[in-house]
């Protein structure tokens, strides 16, 4: 299944009608040990670019940004509970929300796989 | 890069480690190995963990006699130095007139008499020492001791591994220091720290702080741990960062370290700012730094607003984060004194969110220090 990517290091894959949203490994190795992540309440909608969501690790807070317009479907409690999960499978199991996009156009401006390597490796 | 960072003696060494390097204090300095800021963290609360701190600045206050340099360096600092004994080390700290912080300093009396061993902030050094220079009475100056490095070495092993090398060092008390012999090296050790932990400082000359972190770094028990760890540590520890939980205007009452005040200096006055501090010794001050534990698993950071349960701010979070050994978030800020007791509740905006916390005691995880 084809994962894009944004600049800000989030993932979008599709499920369905459903796109499902989280963090890079390689933003999660940038970060560190996450300790702590705030996801959105469902129901909540988004436009692209929007502060989404937080993961902290022991330094810092950085914001997620909604990489695609839309509605919170679900959220990863799994991930809210323990958030090391992060570093563990950012790509798998540590998802952070599913939404219901508004625009699916807008995945289509995302970066493949080669191009994000290509930039997470040159940024 | 807009200017050249300087570098401490270590600075290859930590490349060599793997290091992610940052800028801090005008020194590009380790900010984490690929241990990670956790582990780093726990390492050192269950072994022993080797902290470059060689940007701090260490200088020696030189008069005729022990009497002159300690009077003189009195007339900055509200701590007793003229009583502090040979061998021994005291924290203090540089006042400007109005009885703000202008940074925070250990102090040591050498045998050498008129000798006192001062060690400051690295990002303060060149402000201290302007200061120093332009303030010191007569009869007594600074002497810069730019060429030499210093390591700490931290947690419940740190004694045993330094023993290995200079079995002197497990006989040194808290806040004593000796010379001595690590390996072929000559060092000045001092019992102390800044994680909570037993452990020491090693101040060396800077041709040979490399060596000796290299010694030091092939005990297995031992790992190099960056600037993420030593902030978490010393946050857990209830420890001050200058420049965010002491700044000028905060006086060391207000701070909440007023041990750094003398018995004798509050009776005598004779430091900038005595009027101030001798009122809110008598009085208490207006504010208060205090411990916070937020109720939830949201940590609160720097700048953070410190509101009463009924939303009117009383204060802000100073330094804030995740503690790694205590398992959640902590921090330390200032508040109005009447909301600074233990217990109360408080609420701290975070993203626009009011979380709940209550005031706590400091340190959060307990000293460990070797007292003999």
């Amino acid at each position: 299944m084809t994962v894009m990517y944004t600049k800000d290091h989030e993932w979008v894959r599709a499920d369905g009608e459903l796109y499902v949203i989280g963090i890079s490994a390689h933003a999660a190795e940038q970060l560190g040990d996450v300790v702590f992540v705030e996801l959105p309440d469902v129901g909540k909608t988004f436009s692209k670019g929007d502060d989404m969501a937080v993961v902290e690790s022991v330094k810092a807070a950085s914001d997620v940004y909604a990489p695609i317009s839309g509605e919170v479907v679900e959220v990863n409690a799994a991930v809210v509970d323990e958030p090391a999960k992060i570093n563990e499978d950012a790509m798998g199991a540590a998802w952070f929300v599913k939404i219901r996009p508004s625009n699916k156009a807008e995945i289509d401006e995302m970066m493949d796989e080669a191009a994000y390597k290509d930039f997470a490796e040159n940024s | 890069m807009a200017q050249t960072l300087k570098t401490t003696p270590l600075h290859e060494l930590h490349i060599s480690l793997g290091a992610k390097m940052v800028e801090f204090a005008g020194y590009d300095m380790p900010v984490q190995y690929p241990l990670g800021v956790m582990k780093e963290h726990l390492h050192t609360r269950e072994k022993a963990g080797l902290f470059d701190v060689s940007h701090m600045g260490q200088a020696v206050i030189v008069a005729d006699t022990h009497e002159a340099a300690a009077k003189a360096l009195e007339t900055l600092v509200p701590g007793e130095i003229q009583k502090l004994g040979i061998g021994r080390q005291r924290l203090t700290v540089l006042l400007n007139d109005s009885g703000g912080i202008l940074d925070d300093l250990m102090v040591s009396r050498s045998d050498t008499d008129g000798r006192l061993n001062i060690v400051v902030n690295g990002a303060c050094k060149e402000d201290d020492y302007a200061y120093l220079n332009a303030r010191l009475p007569a009869g007594a100056k600074l002497e810069r001791f730019d060429n030499r490095g210093l390591l700490a070495l931290q947690g419940p092993m740190a004694s045993e591994v330094l023993a290995k090398h200079a079995p002197a060092a497990a006989e040194i008390k808290f806040m004593r220091f000796a010379e001595m012999q690590i390996g072929d090296i000559t060092a000045v050790v001092t019992r102390g720290g800044y994680t909570g932990e037993d452990g020491f400082e090693i101040s060396t000359w800077a041709d040979d702080t490399q060596k000796l972190a290299k010694l030091l770094l092939e005990d297995d028990r031992v790992e190099p741990i960056g600037l993420g760890a030593r902030d978490s540590l010393r946050l857990e520890a209830g420890m001050c960062l200058y420049g965010h939980d002491l700044n000028p205007e905060i006086s060391p009452v207000e701070g909440n370290i007023a041990f750094t005040i003398g018995k004798r200096r509050r009776t005598e006055g004779g430091f900038p700012g005595a009027a101030r501090i001798l009122r809110e010794l008598a009085d208490g001050p207006a504010r208060l730094r205090v411990g916070i534990l937020p109720a939830g698993r949201a940590p609160a950071r720097e700048g953070a607003e410190i509101q009463s349960t009924d939303g009117t701010v009383i204060g802000v979070v100073t330094s804030g984060g995740f503690g790694p050994s205590v398992g959640g978030p902590v921090a330390m800020g200032y508040v109005s004194t009447e909301h600074a007791a233990t217990g109360t509740d408080i609420q701290l905006i975070v993203r626009g969110k009011a979380l709940p916390a209550r005031i706590a005691d400091m340190p959060f995880i307990p000293h460990r220090y070797f007292r003999g």
